[in-house]
């Protein structure tokens, strides 16, 4: 077997270890926190699933009979543990669809905002910090530097609120809110993306100017390489090294930050079903949700992995040599 | 030298990438029939069952119950032509069209609307599941429900979304609906819950086609966006403006306001059997603490929002020339304190045998005026002495700390319209036993007496004389202090002709729209 073929089994046996522990210990814990909220669930789920209006004593006891809520903690704890054991994440208390339809749902939000989000954020930042390192100290690093204080200085909230009344109510070229179309998702993506752009300009800056540095590159450039081959061969590459770690630690952000973002777009993802299950006690869908959360950092870690370990040979060789 | 010219035109191309996305732009000329019609409001659709979330699809017409109501809330014809009752009121027949059929083409049959009509009755929050029903039968092309008592209220009851009536096809195997397959002018063509439902003209419908082919309906949860959606031009009927959003939408040219007074008060719910609050002397000092005109003012941007009764008058019948109204009037609530033995204590707050004259009042997020009436609420009472703790949770808290005992004050926004018949809700307001959105622990007999006489049908004159001696005593004796009244409202692009508000919200009558020319 190849040490690349070691190193691969190694890493994907260690992920699947973490995603299993992480899967039961996100369960337990959340179904503990929403156990010990205040409040009486059985009314809280009554009042998500017909309106305040309708919430009275009565129907309060009939959601209480329906779901059993008065049965021990541990026996529903266990039930549920049961059901997910053979991947079935049952039905939301609140609404009563599939739960796996309604994560299913808003995780494909969240992904498509949070993914072109990643791609703003890449392109932009990339390109800044790929310019600002041609020349350190100079005026467009200076520039540049003035860009990352800036756009980190900035809340989602306010950065949102200026794209929609620039973009959409001035000049009327998106629409300030919704979901499904493709016009819908560029005010969010752009409002998460510029967000992010500043630490991948700074990262990807350093990386460069470091990389620059190198006496490979120097070599190459010696020898006569061409400036565009130097820079796609030998400092993007090993730029990436640094880069798509600290881009995967950034995509963990942006899923657990995305909740302003979409309720200020009324953007259908993951952090307006976990707002809602908690309100509502929705223990299914919260579960399943915080669950997929978690299971999503587990795979994006074990996607920078393999990147990495794609990108860069050297721990390869090392345990070669072992 | 050139790449690095090429590293400079990403930039730019970045922007003409993101800017080409927006290939449908928001403010585009939009060429009027061609277009569907969008409707945004603050309903999420959550579910297609019609007791959780039927009130969507009534209103975009979609579903239809067997009865409805008209702009001035008199019952008519929904799918039902005719109803009548017989053997003592304890049985309603109620006449299906011959000529009717759902959106997947099937005939709506009497056995179809019976399979509808037993599924709401078996949801607690329905009104029917309240109905005295002993049974429900086909009779030709009939459906008769036969009730263990008489009940008057029954065609009322049927005007609520709950019992919309859908097609067999619309269940799966498990008894969840999966498509809402109705009987209405339109049709669902694609449903993204809860975010958006489109759709579209129903060919097949009994009735005359409407003007309007499309409809798409978008749920946007914060009030500032929808306002932004109505003045840019993102949206042609815009629901649930907040004050600010209303003043945008007035200095656009090109959108008007429509709105009509809801049955609604805003009201603060009193614990009659709290040991301070049974006193009937402290609840009149806390109504007149109030000063109602400058909190609708304040909060609600409307001086005349006001309720100096509990009904509103949108409520015609509910009224009563011998009720006097509710002043805001400092000095006697002080006097009345005095009175009930409360006297000024060192620090402002008043105290009777050494206890601090202090109240806690529980109200929720919801509706976004209820907090901030609630400080308002606060603030007054504070300065005839009286200390409010003011707490903003779940809705559902306050029928849980009625049910425990433990709710002192609520400050809540009751619909006293939720079928067509008012009745319905006061008689459930003023139930004895007490109501989780009504009174608690406070009963009259003349109230009880005067609720059961119109329950059990008294018309004319004697209807007339119960309905004055239940708002006369409520007002006498406040178990439910009223705030404020409640106007919805909603911004009309100059695009759409013929739009009308409902005041009890049963349907958008979307049929009754044209396109400007």
């Amino acid at each position: 077997m190849s040490s690349r073929a070691t190193a691969l089994g190694r890493i994907l046996v260690h992920r699947a270890a973490q995603g299993l522990g992480v899967a039961v210990l996100v369960s337990v814990l959340c179904f503990l926190v929403v156990r010990n909220l205040p409040g009486d669930a059985a009314f809280r789920i009554a009042a998500g699933r017909y309106g305040y209006d309708l919430v009275d004593q009565e129907t309060a006891a009939d959601v209480r009979a329906e779901l059993g809520l008065d049965q021990p903690a541990w026996r529903q704890l266990l039930a549920w543990l049961g059901d997910l054991a053979q991947l079935d994440l049952g039905r939301s208390l609140v609404t009563s669809r599939p739960v796996v339809e309604e994560v299913g749902y808003f995780l494909l939000g969240t992904l498509q905002l949070t993914a072109a989000a990643l791609v703003v954020a890449t392109l932009l930042g990339g390109t800044i910090g790929v310019l600002a390192a041609r020349r350190p100290g100079g005026t467009l690093d200076r520039l540049a530097t003035a860009w990352v204080a800036a756009v980190r200085a900035a809340p989602p909230f306010l950065l949102g609120l200026l794209l929609v009344v620039v973009l959409s109510a001035q000049l009327g070229l998106l629409p300030a809110v919704g979901h499904g179309d493709a016009a819908s998702l560029v005010l969010p993506a752009l409002t998460l993306g510029i967000g992010l752009s500043g630490l991948v300009a700074r990262v990807t800056r350093d990386a460069v100017v470091e990389v620059r540095a190198a006496d490979f590159v120097r070599f190459a450039q010696t020898k006569g390489m061409a400036d565009r081959w130097v820079l796609l061969r030998h400092v993007v590459r090993n730029a990436a090294v640094v880069l798509v770690p600290y881009l995967g630690i950034q995509a963990v952000i942006l899923v657990e930050g995305v909740v302003v973002v979409e309720s200020l777009f009324a953007w259908q993802g993951l952090g307006h079903a976990l707002v809602h299950a908690v309100f509502w006690r929705d223990v299914p869908v919260l579960q399943a949700s915080a669950l997929v959360l978690a299971l999503l950092i587990v795979t994006v870690n074990t996607v920078v992995d393999l990147l990495v370990l794609w990108l860069d040979p050297r721990p390869r060789r090392l345990e070669a040599r072992a | 030298m050139r790449s690095s010219t090429r590293t400079r035109l990403l930039l730019p191309l970045l922007a003409s990438v993101v800017l080409g996305a927006s290939a449908c732009s928001a403010g585009a000329d939009r060429a009027g029939s061609a277009e569907p019609l969008r409707i945004v409001g603050p309903f999420e659709v959550h579910s297609l069952d019609p007791a959780l979330d039927g009130e969507v699809f009534t209103r975009l017409q979609v579903s239809e119950t067997l009865v409805t109501s008209d702009l001035e809330g008199e019952l008519t014809a929904g799918l039902a032509t005719t109803w009548s009752s017989s053997r003592g009121d304890r049985a309603w027949t109620f006449t299906l069209p011959r000529d009717a059929t759902f959106h997947d083409g099937t005939p709506v049959t009497p056995g179809a609307v019976v399979a509808a009509l037993e599924k709401a009755a078996q949801e607690a929050a329905s009104p029917l599941a309240a109905a005295p029903i002993r049974q429900i039968r086909t009779a030709g092309a009939s459906v008769v429900v036969e009730l263990s008592r008489p009940y008057l209220t029954l065609p009322a009851v049927l005007t609520h979304y709950s019992t919309a009536i859908l097609a067999p096809a619309s269940y799966g195997a498990d008894g969840h609906v999966t498509e809402v397959i109705g009987t209405g002018p339109y049709r669902v063509t694609s449903a993204e819950l809860p975010a958006s439902i489109q759709t579209t003209r129903f060919d097949n419908w009994r009735g005359e086609a409407p003007a309007v082919e499309d409809v798409t309906f978008q749920a946007v949860g914060r009030p500032e966006s929808r306002a932004l959606m109505a003045v840019s031009d993102q949206a042609d009927v815009v629901f649930g403006l907040e004050p600010a959003g209303r003043e945008r939408v007035s200095a656009s040219d090109d959108v008007q306001m429509a709105s009509s007074l809801q049955p609604r008060t805003i009201l603060l719910k009193v614990n009659a059997g709290h040991p301070v609050l049974r006193d009937v002397r402290v609840r009149r000092a806390l109504s007149m603490a109030l000063d109602r005109e400058a909190m609708a003012e304040a909060v609600l941007r409307e001086e005349e929002l006001a309720a100096t009764r509990l009904l509103p008058p949108s409520l015609a019948g509910w009224q009563s020339d011998g009720t006097e109204e509710l002043t805001h009037d400092v000095e006697q609530a002080e006097s009345l304190l005095e009175e009930a033995g409360w006297t000024e204590g060192a620090d402002g707050i008043r105290v009777r045998d050494g206890e601090p004259l202090r109240l806690t009042l529980l109200t929720y997020p919801d509706r976004a005026e209820l907090p901030a009436l609630a400080t308002a609420i606060q603030a007054a009472l504070r300065e005839v002495g009286v200390e409010l703790s003011v707490t903003v949770s779940n809705s559902s808290e306050i029928p849980s700390g009625q049910a425990d005992g433990s709710l002192e004050l609520a400050l809540i926004a009751k619909h006293f319209a939720l079928v067509s018949d008012p009745l319905i809700d006061v008689a459930d307001v003023f139930a004895p036993e007490g109501s989780d959105w009504g009174v608690m622990s406070w009963s009259d007999p003349a109230v009880d007496r005067a609720v059961e006489g119109l329950l059990a049908g008294a018309t004319g004159a004697e209807a007339t004389r119960h309905r004055e001696t239940i708002v006369d005593t409520a007002q006498e004796e406040l178990p439910l202090i009223p705030v404020s009244w409640y106007r919805m409202n909603a911004a009309v692009s100059d695009r759409v002709e013929g739009f009308r508000m409902d005041p009890l919200e049963t349907s958008w009558r979307l049929t009754d729209l044209t396109w400007s020319s």
